[in-house]
């Protein structure tokens, strides 16, 4: 084989990869069908989570958290590579899709801040994560029903967690509970996306491929006051929601996300080790 | 931050049937949260089906200056083991 420049080898497999590419991205223009919309909402939530929870490796404030952030993010990995090799190709879905093509939740996409603000952001998604996942099981798709018969046992332990450590950081000591209170406050208005049902969805939910999140918002709502409630927290404000991650409006952070998780597949596509 | 945090000891039992057998040990602030920690650090592939922790202060350990008169006086007393007498083959779980 005739050595190659890194960058020669790059650009060539980049350029091959783009031709074999079978995703037509929904930027140009191709509708989904709602169930692999669906898919790729869960999908996408669980790998951008995963990776933002990767990002924690090496730096944990303790070797034990370090190893425990590591377990959450490598079960997210795992759910998220489930649904995306069903809804087309994971790693073409994962590694070479564009960022206004990612219908992740745009507060799984939230840097992860301090611990305790990662801790806000666990909280608030895998409460409402584990409520989805058990309706799920009754989904009229055998896929989906399967795959959340599994997930939720991984997720209810992800809840508890936050769950125990919202407390012990909210009613442990001042600085302690003033950081839970900001990371919480930083999240909040990223909660009502969660409970938002647009067109695509709502087709998904008339068919029961999907729960209807309305139908849980009061259970979350209750569930995450009661959390607090044993922090001794109080729940922020309500603030002005932000929506648009399902139809491919993110934040920033995304973008910056992605170019960390996607760079090495695309500069060389068939790299394997 | 894990120096303020008490140590336990953590036992797992592989499969029913078996006794807890010790790990290692994790910092946790807490009984709670030194289950998770132990179930995240020693249970990540399959390895037990129950846990045990306790916290390491309260193990009532022997004093190594004393191991020559706990310990060495078994060491000549070989008899002890059950080596010296014929099995018969018909002695099951023995």
């Amino acid at each position: 084989m005739t050595p190659r420049s890194p960058a020669e080898a790059g650009a060539q497999e980049r350029a091959s990869a783009a031709a074999a590419a079978p995703w037509t991205p929904a930027s140009a223009g191709e509708q989904l069908d709602p169930r692999t919309d669906y898919l790729l909402r869960l999908g996408d939530d669980a790998l951008i989570l995963g990776q933002r929870l990767g990002e924690w490796c090496g730096h944990g404030p303790v070797l034990e958290v370090d190893i425990s952030l590591a377990n959450l993010a490598l079960d997210l990995v795992g759910q998220a590579t489930l649904l995306l090799n069903e809804a087309g190709d994971g790693d073409q879905l994962a590694f070479h899709r564009d960022v206004l093509d990612f219908k992740n939740c745009l507060l799984v996409e939230q840097p992860n801040g301090d611990f305790a603000q990662t801790i806000a952001r666990h909280l608030l998604y895998t409460t409402w994560q584990h409520i989805l996942l058990r309706r799920l099981t009754a989904s009229s798709d055998k896929f989906l029903s399967e795959f959340a018969h599994k997930a939720v046992k991984e997720v209810a332990y992800h809840r508890d967690l936050a769950s125990e450590w919202t407390i012990r950081l909210g009613d442990g000591t001042d600085e302690s509970a003033v950081r839970m209170a900001d990371g919480l406050d930083w999240c909040w208005r990223f909660v009502p996306e969660l409970f938002e049902v647009d067109e695509t969805l709502q087709t998904a939910i008339d068919s029961c491929i999907a729960p209807d999140p309305r139908a849980f918002e009061e259970e979350y709502r209750s569930a995450i006051a009661a959390v607090l409630g044993e922090a001794k927290l109080e729940a922020p404000a309500d603030q002005r929601p932000i929506l648009g991650g399902r139809r491919g409006h993110h934040s920033e952070h995304l973008g910056h996300l992605l170019a960390e998780m996607q760079f090495l597949p695309r500069t060389y596509p068939d790299a394997s080790w | 931050m894990s120096g303020d945090w008490p140590l336990w000891e953590v036992f797992v039992r592989a499969r029913g049937g078996l006794s807890h057998r010790h790990v290692g040990s994790v910092h946790a602030p807490d009984a709670e949260l030194a289950l998770a920690h132990a179930r995240d650090t020693y249970t990540r592939r399959l390895e037990g089906v129950s846990l045990w922790v306790v916290p390491s202060a309260q193990i009532v350990a022997s004093d190594p200056d004393q191991a020559g008169e706990l310990f060495e006086p078994a060491e000549s007393k070989i008899y002890r083991h059950p080596t010296f007498y014929d099995i018969p083959d018909e002695v099951k779980h023995i």
